[in-house]
């Protein structure tokens, strides 16, 4: 089940590619750190979610984010990746329409549902809130079904607590829980598995694949880590205040401009990490946890939290 | 029996207890405390405008408040100067030119006394009025805007990717705030408007699981506030609405230090 995900994902990104007149799944350009030869996308995509082309955003006369292109499909997982200061935070602000653009076109697609787990989400302990009572600011939803999915992210246990009283990692898991009971369209994952331990990340991850696959919608997942994300991604996008590479995930991870974003190493941890992926699983296409976290668990020397 | 003015005065208190529940819960949970000081206290130049124009004062207030609430929120989208700091400034800015303009209206002596700090015993038939009709749309509005508005005070964020347009609804929010501190004026005055949303919010917030149970034991506490402070007032003959904001302020205190041990445990 897995498996299907990533093979799945590369007929998709080649069909997008075909239409963009590139060769192949990844049109990076040399050199991420200059921005000179941009590639476009070329015109805005009707049949998007949310498309993009050439969004920059200025800030006290600097630009945080230029030339940006980007299109995110139903039933596609769209990965960013990208250092600290990348720009990652701010490109998906941009797209929620929690920004405006100073230069570019985004069009997102009218009545689109959105669910937004956001990178850092604080609680006032101020405003009396529980845990089950929190899903339904953001539509209704029957007790039922809060219950429900509130076990599915591994949060059942915290159904009748106070917002306030939560860790960081439980938090996320309700929050993504308040993100799916609104059945999205698309599902904006901001760095998702903060203050959560690394095989709870897996499944994570394990679960957002699986709904998409049921419910069919799409996904944009900022990460750093790249190793369990990248293999879930159907596309990744490689972002340095400007789109230096992207593609599905085989082809951005051998790419020198993430080479040198993310050092030799983590490409390499990429493949180690993708050859056991491929072959071990259990029944519920879950890989093992031994050797899911094996690779991952050697952080790269490139990767931002390093 | 009571007194005819004491029956006004308690009436009018458990009245604007109820409407100003809601908005007291929003101004903590928003952290607007400071925001609505200023709307407040720059409502006296309100008072004086209306004074010198010889307009009706709860129009005249009315209008000024939300001018310069919407003045505020725009300032408040420079990101130079935390809005708070600003805020903490304006306030005494707003206030001196209030005190100050007062002073220079032509014609018989004000009672500055009384807009500083209310005058709950000389509350009349239509400003009761006021405050029920006044209060009934204030009502109405939270009531309608009320998951938009708890959706934004959580997460203003989340709620604006999902959709809800917090401009807009900030923008209905900052003006039902003007209305209520207008209107809440005549009874505890320009100094004590925001201590008697905030205080009984305060006082109720350990008590209170849930958002709505808030709302409901906020109204309860400023509520019974207000017949005790009115007690207290008519046994040791002392200003009405200072009496009702002290009567609040043991309230919280109480409250919060009650919860500080239970948590301690």
């Amino acid at each position: 089940m897995a498996d299907q995900d990533v093979r799945a994902a590369a007929p998709a990104a080649n069909a997008r590619s075909h239409d963009d007149g590139h060769t192949h799944g990844a049109s990076c350009k040399q050199g991420c750190a200059t921005h000179t030869n941009h590639e476009s996308l070329g015109a805005i995509d009707a049949s998007a979610l949310i498309s993009a082309r050439g969004l920059g955003l200025v800030r006290n006369g600097r630009d945080l984010l230029d030339g940006i292109d980007i299109d995110i499909h139903k039933r596609e997982i769209v990965t960013l990746i990208g250092p600290n200061g990348a720009g990652k935070t701010t490109l998906v602000r941009l797209l929620l329409g929690l920004e405006t653009p100073d230069r570019g076109e985004l069009r997102r697609q009218a009545d689109m549902r959105i669910g937004y787990v956001p990178q850092r989400f604080e609680v006032d302990a101020v405003i009396p809130m529980t845990v089950e009572r929190f899903p339904q600011l953001g539509g209704e939803a029957s007790a039922a079904r809060i219950g429900a999915i509130l076990d599915e992210v591994g949060a059942g246990h915290t159904r009748h607590q106070q917002l306030s009283q939560l860790s960081g990692g439980e938090l996320q898991r309700v929050v993504l829980a308040r993100a799916l009971l609104r059945d999205p369209d698309l599902l904006v994952l901001d760095e998702p598995v903060q203050g959560i331990d690394y095989s709870g990340e897996a499944e994570l991850y394990n679960l957002i694949a699986r709904l998409r696959d049921e419910r069919g919608f799409g996904v944009l997942l900022v990460s750093h880590d790249l190793h369990i994300v990248m293999a879930r991604s159907d596309r990744v996008v490689c972002l340095n205040r400007h789109v230096c590479c992207s593609g599905v995930p085989e082809t951005v991870a051998q790419h020198p401009a993430y080479t040198r974003l993310f050092g030799a190493e983590a490409a390499r941890a990429f493949a180690v990490y993708r050859h056991q992926h491929d072959h071990s699983h259990d029944i519920a296409g879950v890989p093992h946890a031994a050797e899911s976290t094996a690779a991952p668990r050697s952080t790269p020397a490139g990767d931002e939290r390093a | 029996m009571l007194e005819p003015f004491l029956v006004r005065a308690i009436v009018a208190g458990l009245a604007l207890a109820v409407v100003a529940a809601p908005l007291g819960c929003f101004v903590i949970w928003q952290r607007m405390a400071y925001f609505g000081e200023t709307v407040a206290q720059a409502s006296l130049i309100g008072v004086a405008l209306s004074l010198a124009l010889r307009l009706d004062i709860t129009v005249g207030v009315v209008v000024i408040a939300v001018v310069v609430a919407f003045l505020l929120l725009w300032f408040g989208r420079q990101q130079v100067v935390a809005l708070d700091s600003v805020l903490g400034l304006l306030h005494h800015a707003a206030l001196a030119t209030g005190v100050i303009a007062m002073s220079m209206l032509k014609g018989p002596p004000v009672d500055l006394l009384g807009f500083l700090f209310g005058d709950v015993f000389a509350v009349t038939t239509g400003d009761i009025a006021w405050i029920a009709g006044g209060g009934a749309v204030v009502l109405a509005i939270v009531a309608w805007l009320w998951q938009p508005l708890l959706s934004l005070a959580v997460h203003e964020d989340l709620a604006a990717a999902e959709g809800i347009d917090r401009r807009h609804v900030r923008a209905i929010f900052t003006i039902l705030l003007a209305v209520t501190i207008a209107v809440a004026m005549k009874i505890v005055g320009v100094l004590l408007v925001m201590a008697f949303l905030v205080v009984p919010a305060v006082a109720a917030r350990p008590l209170a699981g849930s958002p709505e149970r808030m709302v409901l034991l906020t109204a309860a506490v400023a509520a019974a506030s207000v017949v005790l402070g009115l007690a207290l007032s008519a046994t040791i003959d002392s200003p009405g609405g200072p009496s009702i904001v002290i009567v609040m302020s043991l309230a919280a205190a109480v409250s919060l230090t009650a919860a500080g041990f239970i948590r301690r445990r």
